[in-house]
């Protein structure tokens, strides 16, 4: 009993020392900042010692890790001496600022950004700029006041345009074709198919091929193998498909695959490497497209190091080396595209992981 | 016998009992913490830090004061991100709309008062578990803000506006709103602390019905927690939408359970009857460092979100630990006394 009275005593005489403690440290944490103020700024412009940080709409997607992985690669090509990726795990409006503030603190010379909001990450990005960091936008764009340049991947109209080729070539030019899409609201989607028919409808080449029926597969695995197989039942006459999404197109594959249609309906589109690697080698789908995602952040990386060089402003004409890419031009807007898509066949898909 | 009773019941006193309180330890962790960051964490000891650290807990701290109040009735209020979301998306749809931005933040705040009072009726009046009522508000607002913005967003705020939501206190690096968020704390804390009303959330939250017994107007008092919760989310909704220059129907979302977590973290009970403003306010604080310096050395979200899950795990058991603990070495200490009670007097075995 006397034991533990006197434990108590301890006890309480421990925490009156803490908290004493506390007082003279609360009082020389306030105080603290004011002295070290000054370290917290610096900023980029320097020579050596220059930083990248990527942060992308949210962490843990197989998409962005590609992209994430060639800015990394392209980073480290330009001569950056740190780079890094942080981001949020969901991709909320405003979830990416407090990435942005401890960005502004480290001092990183320039932040590359997918916003997922244009307007949202605005005041924390202005912010960063006036302590001297450069803003490459990439993938998803702010609003132009607040990044010196974007970083887009293709040009939508390329995108459309090289579908229609790629089906062209693999039906002989003439014959019923269908498009099985994603979502039927779908922004991107719905901008492709429009340049895709105009395409049909205007060019000469393609006088003898005819847009039968635009289906959506809701980007749904099941979903668009259903629409697949719906689409050929009711079009006995069909020579090929075109499915502007990979989820869309990886269903088509694989519902063509073990169908009677194999190697006789022409699939393309835009798909992923890693799923339709086993229909382009067992000759369900001869060629389909995509861009590459590592390029994107590889372009996003070197322009980084043009702007923080002082190489380039950003401003429209600005021109600057992307690594082994070659070089880009600064376009309308302040935008930079990356490149035409790349075309994926038996001959090179083994090329890519991804 | 009655003097092992004795013993127990006399607990600790005076200033032991309050540097000993659940409140007080929260705020020497927060302080160890805080010191710890200061010493070992690059960048950390600056003005920035403190401007970027509050303005991301700010809303946090806001909606946590209240909520606090709630959770010690003995009752919970899911809702309050959600109503800061549709606060937000009212904001946006009336200021693009074209009117005067006072006005529309007023409507604002009564947008909240509505929210609140709708969980307050169907709580107090209709008598539905708060649980059930708020999950089902949880989703309703955040509908109602998809309904009334859609997928928009408004983002051309006045610029004096926002520019003042993220303004400092001079060169202390402190936002100025942490004046307003300093008066709802002091409100609140003298409510809760100070006056009978708050003593009867207490009792309240021990015993809903040992509390009518003794007078107390069960039901308006929780009325009056739910209205004051939906205002001050409302609050904390238009803070968000001017911080980031952004109405959308998303925002906020989430929020609901950092609140909840620092609440808990900071000491009060999720069975009621216990906790201090204080305690919660060191408890928000200290999540708000450790993400903050864990972002810092930009460790990854995924270990941030473990510690704060752990955090939270270890101030729910941790007390618990320490009662089973503290009722096993009673329980011994009885047991001892009793066989050497046996020993002294042997006739009785007999």
């Amino acid at each position: 009993m006397a034991l533990t009275r006197r434990l108590r005593r301890i006890a309480a005489g421990i925490a009156a020392t803490t908290a004493l403690a506390m007082l003279a440290t609360a009082c020389g944490g306030g105080a603290e900042p004011e002295g070290t103020a000054t370290s917290g700024g610096g900023g980029g412009g320097g020579g050596e010692d220059l930083t990248i940080t990527f942060i992308p709409k949210q962490l843990n997607n197989p998409y962005t890790d590609v992209v994430l992985g060639g800015g990394k690669a392209g980073a480290e090509a330009a001569g950056f001496a740190e780079a890094e990726v942080v981001g949020p795990l969901e991709a909320s409006a405003s979830s990416q600022v407090s990435f942005i503030n401890a960005e502004t603190q480290a001092g990183t010379s320039v932040i590359v950004i997918a916003a997922n909001d244009p307007d949202a990450v605005g005041p924390a990005l202005q912010e960063a700029r006036d302590g001297g960091a450069k803003i490459v936008a990439f993938d998803s764009d702010t609003a132009p006041q607040y990044r010196d340049v974007f970083i887009s991947q293709v040009v939508a109209k390329d995108v459309a345009l090289i579908q229609t080729e790629l089906i062209a070539e693999q039906i002989g030019g003439s014959g019923e074709i269908a498009i099985l899409s994603a979502t039927a609201n779908a922004t991107n989607q719905n901008e492709w198919i429009k340049f895709m028919e105009e395409d049909l409808k205007t060019n000469p080449k393609y006088k003898d091929i005819k847009l039968v029926a635009k289906v959506y597969g809701d980007d749904d695995d099941t979903k668009s193998f259903q629409e697949a197989q719906g689409l050929l039942q009711a079009y006995p006459n069909l020579k090929g498909i075109i499915s502007p999404t990979t989820v869309g197109i990886a269903a088509t594959g694989r519902y063509l695959s073990t169908s009677k249609y194999k190697g006789k309906v022409a699939l393309t589109g835009l798909g992923l490497p890693n799923e339709m690697r086993e229909y382009v080698k067992d000759g369900t789908v001869k060629e389909f497209a995509l861009w590459d995602p590592a390029q994107l952040g590889q372009v996003a990386a070197w322009a980084g190091k043009a702007l923080a060089d002082g190489a380039i402003t950003g401003k429209v004409g600005d021109k600057f080396t992307a690594g082994d890419l070659g070089e880009r031009t600064v376009g309308e807007n302040n935008i930079v595209i990356v490149g035409p898509p790349t075309r994926f066949n038996a001959d090179n898909i083994d090329d890519y992981d991804f | 016998m009655s003097e092992v009773l004795v013993e127990e019941t006399k607990g600790l006193t005076g200033v032991a009992r309050i540097l000993l309180s659940r409140g007080s330890i929260m705020i020497y962790v927060l302080v160890a913490v805080l010191v710890y960051c200061i010493l070992v964490v690059p960048r950390f000891a600056s003005v920035r830090t403190t401007g970027f650290l509050l303005l991301d807990v700010i809303p946090i701290l806001m909606i946590a004061t209240p909520m606090t109040l709630v959770i010690i009735s003995g009752e919970i209020d899911l809702s309050v991100a959600s109503t800061a979301g549709l606060a937000s998306a009212v904001m946006g749809v009336l200021w693009a709309g074209g009117m005067n931005i006072g006005l529309v933040m007023v409507i604002c705040l009564v947008v909240g008062l509505v929210a609140g009072t709708v969980n307050g009726i169907l709580v107090t009046v209709i008598g539905l578990p708060s649980l059930a009522v708020t999950i089902g508000t949880l989703a309703l607002y955040r509908g109602l803000a998809l309904v009334v913005i859609g997928d928009n967003a408004v983002a051309n705020f006045p610029p004096a506006l926002t520019r003042f939501t993220t303004s400092k206190i001079g060169t202390t690096g402190i936002p100025v709103v942490m004046i307003i968020v300093a008066v709802i704390v002091i409100i609140f804390g003298v409510l809760l602390h100070f006056t009978p009303f708050g003593r009867a959330l207490f009792a309240l939250g021990f015993s809903s019905e040992a509390a009518e017994f003794v007078g107390i107007k069960v039901n308006r008092a929780k009325l009056y927690l739910y209205v004051a919760t939906g205002l001050i989310s409302a609050m904390a909704g238009i803070f968000w939408t001017l911080r980031y220059s952004s109405a959308r129907s998303d925002n906020a979302s989430g929020l609901e359970l950092a609140v909840i977590a620092g609440v808990l973290l900071g000491g009060v009970s999720i069975f009621g009857g216990k906790g201090s403003i204080p305690g919660v306010i060191a408890g928000v604080l200290l999540i708000g460092v450790i993400n903050y310096a864990l972002r810092l050395q930009r460790i990854s979200d995924v270990v941030l979100i473990i510690v704060t899950g752990s955090l939270l795990i270890a101030s729910v058991v941790g007390p618990s630990l320490f009662e089973w603990l503290r009722g096993l070495r009673h329980d011994r200490r009885v047991r001892r006394e009793l066989a050497r009670s046996e020993h002294a007097s042997p006739t009785i075995q007999t």
